[in-house]
């Protein structure tokens, strides 16, 4: 990728970053940690991968993409109000009880939401099913599903894994977001499904394995691996930080489902502030 | 303005004082910090096990643990509880009836800002049509404390549901007496008696008084024991009264005013009216206007005490 292409994708990242710090600061609730580690696979993603059209969000031959971890919807919606599905200023309006925009993901509720999700563990076999249908009806959409590394626990992610090996399903792609924390603690602590790449191995999907999971380039490299890899469905495995972005948030568990106050608010603004002049300076430069 | 406490907390806080209790284990998924079952962890760490993300496998460890002979608390939330692992409460739990308690919390639309995802309100329909399962649904913070250690005291399956919300404190630490299976009659009255069940008991308490207002005289009884219900005091309620309203937070459907209903249908038929969610979902909001939008007030159960009076023959 050109490092002009990079550049634009890493400000649509902060700018979603922000979008995600605003809406949980309007609602007083929500989810900011793992919004924030998932912000660059949902840029990559909505901007440089998927075949969508916001104008159109049903087209029925679009990419789909399936949240399995529906808590991070303020990622998911900052990333949707960005690519043009919904104005931004709707955004302030998140949790709210007049706006659409639940707390957790509504198909039937917010345009370019595929699936309902908010009960970890169901998204993925979800997005099992719209890959089956792919398949069935050889159409050649594909299918993007985001896990949590915490979400792994649930048992129906491996009922999941298994169904998709067993159905040789190509046309999906999933991500897990392995920040290391889930609400209680540290995943190592609190329940350990490692070693999960040989796991994911194990039910027969091709794995990839990213050091850096916030890295953009390397997470866009990986659309084309995954395309290459014929009758299996690919998991990439990120490394990220919970948080990521916003400093005082980073690596912390403490910040998985609490809002900022007005100043944490202005501090993590200005530290996406600072970051998207770098990152324009680059741009220019 | 009495004081407000959340039911979870003081499940929390009850788990810690009656844990001392060495045959009690506590288990959760990954939301001991707001099922407040961390409260028991502090004191207790030997005997608090996190399960993790994985409801349906807590459910059935529950059950593997009872069947050592000690007494289980399994804790999450409601939508989780009742939901995702019902068939686990049922098979591995029930059928067997062994010693298990469910401490669910984040009952009800009063959750707020998560939203339907999170809001169950079709729990006390889950668990009360499982044989050999109790569910209680406690109104205040005492009322809650009582209900836990009752819970310990009986052998067997026990659905606690419990709320996320700060809820008034009704009942007096010291003097109030948790009985099982007995409704509790808060207030006497002559033309109508309001039967409520968790955060709407206070509601139908100021449902009540607004009643009054208008010289009406209705009776309130709150119902911690939905099953099994107290049919005795149902029955009286018909016979004194003749008409009934019940408030609950949960889906009309087969909730607390369908276990009233199978009582009066089948003893003393008249008029009740119900107040619930009326079989939708929920929604993201603040708690408090969530109520409000769907009916949830005193004023609705006043106004449905109303219609209930008319009905009579
Ligand atoms: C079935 C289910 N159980 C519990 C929850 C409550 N919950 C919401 S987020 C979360 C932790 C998720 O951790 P992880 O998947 O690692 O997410 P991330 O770190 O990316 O935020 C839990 C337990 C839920 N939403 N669904
Ligand atoms: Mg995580």
């Amino acid at each position: 990728m050109d490092k002009k292409t990079l550049l634009k994708l890493q400000i649509t990242a902060t700018k979603v970053r922000k979008n995600i710090v605003e809406q949980v600061f309007s609602a007083s609730s929500g989810h900011p940690g793992g919004s924030l580690s998932s912000a660059d696979v949902f840029t990559a993603l909505y901007f440089n991968e998927m075949n969508i059209d916001p104008t159109n969000p049903k087209k029925s031959d679009r990419d789909r993409f399936v949240l399995s971890k529906g808590h991070c919807a303020p990622g998911l919606y900052a990333t949707l109000a960005e690519r043009g599905y919904f104005p931004v200023s709707d955004l302030k309006g998140f949790r709210n009880i007049n706006s659409y925009l639940q707390g957790h993901p509504s198909m039937k509720d917010v345009p370019g939401v595929d699936m309902s999700t908010g009960s970890l563990g169901q998204g993925i076999s979800a997005a099992v099913g719209m890959a089956i249908s792919g398949k069935i009806y050889n159409e050649d959409y594909r299918v993007y599903s985001l896990l949590g590394d915490g979400e792994l626990e649930e048992g129906q992610v491996w009922e999941a894994m298994m169904s998709a090996a067993h159905y040789k399903l190509d046309n999906l792609m999933a991500f897990v977001d392995n920040n290391g924390l889930q609400i209680d603690g540290k995943i190592s602590d609190i329940m350990n499904p490692d070693d999960i790449e040989s796991k994911f191995k194990a039910f027969n999907w091709n794995v990839i394995v990213l050091e850096d999971g916030n890295d953009m380039a390397a997470i866009v490299a990986t659309f084309e691996q995954a395309k290459a890899c014929k009758g299996k469905p690919t998991m990439v495995i990120l490394h990220t930080i919970k948080g990521k972005g916003v400093s005082y948030m980073e690596d912390d568990y403490g910040w998985h489902g609490k809002a900022p106050n007005q100043e944490e608010r202005d501090l993590a603004i200005k530290e996406l502030d600072e970051k998207l002049v770098e990152l324009k300076g680059e741009q220019h430069g | 303005m009495a004081k407000k406490i959340a039911t979870r907390q003081a499940y929390g806080d009850a788990l810690a004082e009656f844990g001392i209790d060495k045959n009690i284990v506590v288990l959760d998924a990954d939301l001991s910090k707001s099922t407040k079952t961390d409260n028991f962890k502090q004191v207790y760490p030997e005997r608090f096990v996190n399960m993790g993300i994985a409801e349906a496998n807590m459910m059935s460890v529950a059950a593997g643990i009872a069947t050592t002979g000690k007494t289980v608390f399994a804790s999450t939330f409601a939508i989780f509880a009742a939901g995702r692992a019902c068939e686990q409460v049922r098979n591995s739990i029930c059928y067997p009836k062994l010693n298990v308690k469910i401490g669910a919390t984040h009952a009800g639309i009063s959750v707020g800002e998560d939203g339907a995802s999170h809001q169950m309100i079709e729990d006390i329909a889950n668990m009360k049509t499982i044989p050999n399962m109790s569910v209680i649904s406690p109104a205040d913070a005492v009322e809650t404390r009582a209900a836990v250690k009752a819970a310990i005291d009986y052998n067997g399956p026990v659905y606690l549901r419990l709320g996320r919300l700060g809820v008034p404190v009704i009942f007096d630490k010291d003097t109030y007496v948790f009985e099982w299976g007995k409704g509790v009659m808060i207030s006497d009255g002559t033309d109508v008696t309001l039967i409520a069940t968790g955060l709407m008991v206070h509601l139908a308490m100021e449902a009540a008084t607004i009643l009054k207002e208008d010289g009406i005289s209705a009776r309130v009884i709150n119902i911690h024991t939905i099953k099994p219900i107290d049919k005795d005091i149902i029955i009286k309620a018909c016979k004194d009264t003749g008409a009934i309203v019940t408030a609950e937070e949960h889906n009309v459907v087969n909730g607390l005013g369908s276990s009233v209903t199978d009582v009066t249908s089948q003893h003393y038929p008249i008029p009740v009216k119900m107040v619930g969610v009326e079989d939708k979902f929920g929604k993201s909001g603040k708690p408090e206007l969530l109520l409000e939008e769907y009916g949830l007030t005193a004023i609705n159960i006043a106004d449905k005490a109303k219609q209930a009076i008319a009905m009579k023959k």
